[in-house]
């Protein structure tokens, strides 16, 4: 391009870049500062409320804290392997075309599409102990389980409601990467009379590594930041049985108004979801497919 | 086709009408009970059989639920416009010049599409109130399209890499400007890129519940958590809530439709090629 076009990368990344300064930025910076100050909602920064990084052990020592840690290690170590398995087995057995797929492929995306609060409230409906269609079929059985009345239980349909979501998306990479595999291995495999499982074991699943690795990189980034669904299906009870991390970071500031503490754990979370990213990168960076 | 051949294809065909079902029922479920009686629901548990009645819409339209509706619709829209426009602008420069801070901007950019909203809720509440955009649709919008910059930015990076150039160098020689050029031949030859960042950011801008939480007061309130607000608020109204639920959940649906093949473009674009 020609010199008259110089200025012209700033300009055009200009707006963009001020808005994310202002929108991202700055909110970290911001809770970085906030984690050092002992705050309630509607209070201003004074040097008073100062407590420097005392706010961050505390915090790190907090049993409930950890409690919540434990919970959301459980929950993302679950749901990400389930829908894993599934997902990926679901696409091995249905590769070859069919018919209207198109159709199907559209059916799995709407889960992922819909308000995570849609998501919470069909499901506290779906497990609810009275009107939940889930108990009116188990009457049959003269069962009536108490879903969220019971810790075990409710963590589980938490994790239900995650499976139901999210094993459509892993389905639809595994999928797409199945289908972008180059078919000359796999033919060779099968006239040397490898069975179908072999193929799978040592030719299809190799291949697909690296995609199944950033899908699973990405469905744990989410597993461990999102806190939409439990909040409005559970939010964080009984007790603490369903408390993911960033609910009780949202919970912490809004509800018992520990901003330090909030912050000092927001801190926390943003540091594990960056090192995530960070190993997504290292695996498909956008920038180095031009050979940058 | 022999007969082992069309086993399979129904096995097959079983298979995924299977999965269909289980994705789809919870859905229906969500519809059936939007259409029941505050009665029906808890007379005889649930069941699908029933004489459809739109009560529970005509109860929760008639509330302050519309205006709620109508602020998502202008904040869905004007967010998504908005990062469309940024966002492709700032594409357009990362892939097509090479400038003083492009690296560090990819870089950050790309580092930045996993911040969780919950990190960002506290923060955005503390300076959003300090310089005096709390409360209003504005302030909502500007933190959703910061939110959504660099998912778009690199979206459409992917798509800007796939456009070859001659166009672009033919209309450069013709004496274009850079503004002319943009508008005329970049945004036209990246719009199945736009549609899947379109469908991307509106659907954050529509569903998202944390930020809009914290950002909004009782006029400038967004569907998604005026609908949260009536689970605690006022016990469990099941007819109601399920029948804003829909109304929340239709428009990402409706697109869904539109625009599936687009989606999962979006969805897979950066893993699958990469």
């Amino acid at each position: 391009m020609n010199d008259r076009f110089r200025s012209i990368p700033y300009l055009f990344a200009a707006p963009a870049i001020i808005v994310m300064a202002i929108g991202l930025g700055w909110p970290v910076i911001e809770s970085l500062r906030l984690s050092m100050y002992e705050l309630r909602l509607g209070e201003t920064i004074t040097p008073t409320a100062f407590r420097g990084l005392a706010i961050f052990w505390e915090a790190l020592a907090d049993p409930s804290v950890h409690t919540s840690m434990l919970v959301t290690l459980k929950y993302a170590f679950v749901v990400v392997v389930v829908e894993m398995i599934i997902g990926i087995g679901l696409a091995l057995l249905l590769e070859k075309p069919i018919r209207g797929m198109g159709v199907f492929r559209t059916i799995f995306v709407l889960p992922m599409m819909i308000a995570p609060i849609c998501v919470g409230l069909i499901w506290r409906y779906m497990f609810d102990t009275n009107a939940g269609p889930l108990n009116t079929w188990l009457a049959a059985i003269n069962l009536k389980p108490e879903w969220l009345a019971d810790p075990a239980l409710a963590f589980m349909v938490i994790c239900v409601a995650d499976v139901w979501q999210f094993t459509p998306f892993v389905f639809i990479m595994a999928l797409a990467g199945l289908q972008g595999l180059d078919t000359s291995s796999i033919e060779a495999a099968e006239i040397d009379g490898a069975t179908p499982w072999q193929i799978i074991r040592f030719i299809k699943l190799p291949l697909l590594a690296p995609i199944l690795m950033i899908t699973l990189l990405m469905r744990l980034i989410d597993a461990l930041r999102g806190l939409e669904v439990v909040y409005a299906l559970t939010n964080g009870g009984p007790g603490l049985s369903t408390e993911l991390f960033p609910l009780h970071i949202y919970k912490s500031a809004f509800v018992t108004q520990r901003m330090g503490h909030s912050a000092a754990l927001s801190i926390c979370l943003l540091l594990v979801t960056t090192a995530l990213s960070i190993a997504i990168l290292l695996r498909s960076n956008p920038l180095k497919r031009r050979g940058e | 086709m022999g007969a082992r051949g069309q086993l399979a294809t129904a096995l097959r065909y079983f298979g995924v009408s299977a999965m269909a079902a289980l994705v789809l029922m919870p859905l229906a479920v969500m519809v059936a009970t939007s259409l029941k009686t505050q009665r029906q629901i808890f007379e005889s548990g649930f069941t699908f059989l029933f004489t459809p009645t739109f009560e529970s819409y005509r109860d929760v339209l008639d509330g302050k639920f519309l205006g709620y509706l109508g602020n998502s619709v202008i904040v869905g829209v004007v967010a998504t416009l908005a990062t469309l426009l940024l966002g492709t602008m700032c594409a357009y420069a990362i892939s097509r010049f090479r400038f003083h801070g492009r690296a560090p901007l990819a870089m950050g950019t790309l580092l930045v599409r996993t911040l969780p909203p919950a990190v960002l809720a506290i923060p955005l509440y503390f300076i959003w109130n300090r310089i005096g955009i709390a409360d209003s649709l504005g302030g909502l919008i500007l933190a959703y399209v910061a939110l959504n910059l660099p998912f778009t930015i690199w979206l459409l990076y992917g798509f800007l890499e796939q456009v070859p150039l001659e166009l672009e160098e033919a209309a450069i020689v013709d004496g274009a400007g850079p503004l002319r050029l943009f508008f005329t031949i970049i945004l036209p030859l990246v719009k199945p890129g736009l549609a899947a960042a379109a469908i991307f950011t509106f659907r954050i801008a529509w569903n998202e519940l944390v930020i809009a939480s914290v950002l909004t007061n009782r006029t400038t309130r967004t569907a998604p958590y005026a609908v949260y607000l009536f689970i605690t608020s006022e016990g469990i109204e099941w007819g109601r809530l399920m029948a804003a639920g829909v109304l929340v959940a239709l428009p990402p649906l409706i697109f869904t439709f539109i625009a599936a093949r687009q989606i999962i473009a979006g969805l897979t674009a950066g893993a699958v090629k990469g």
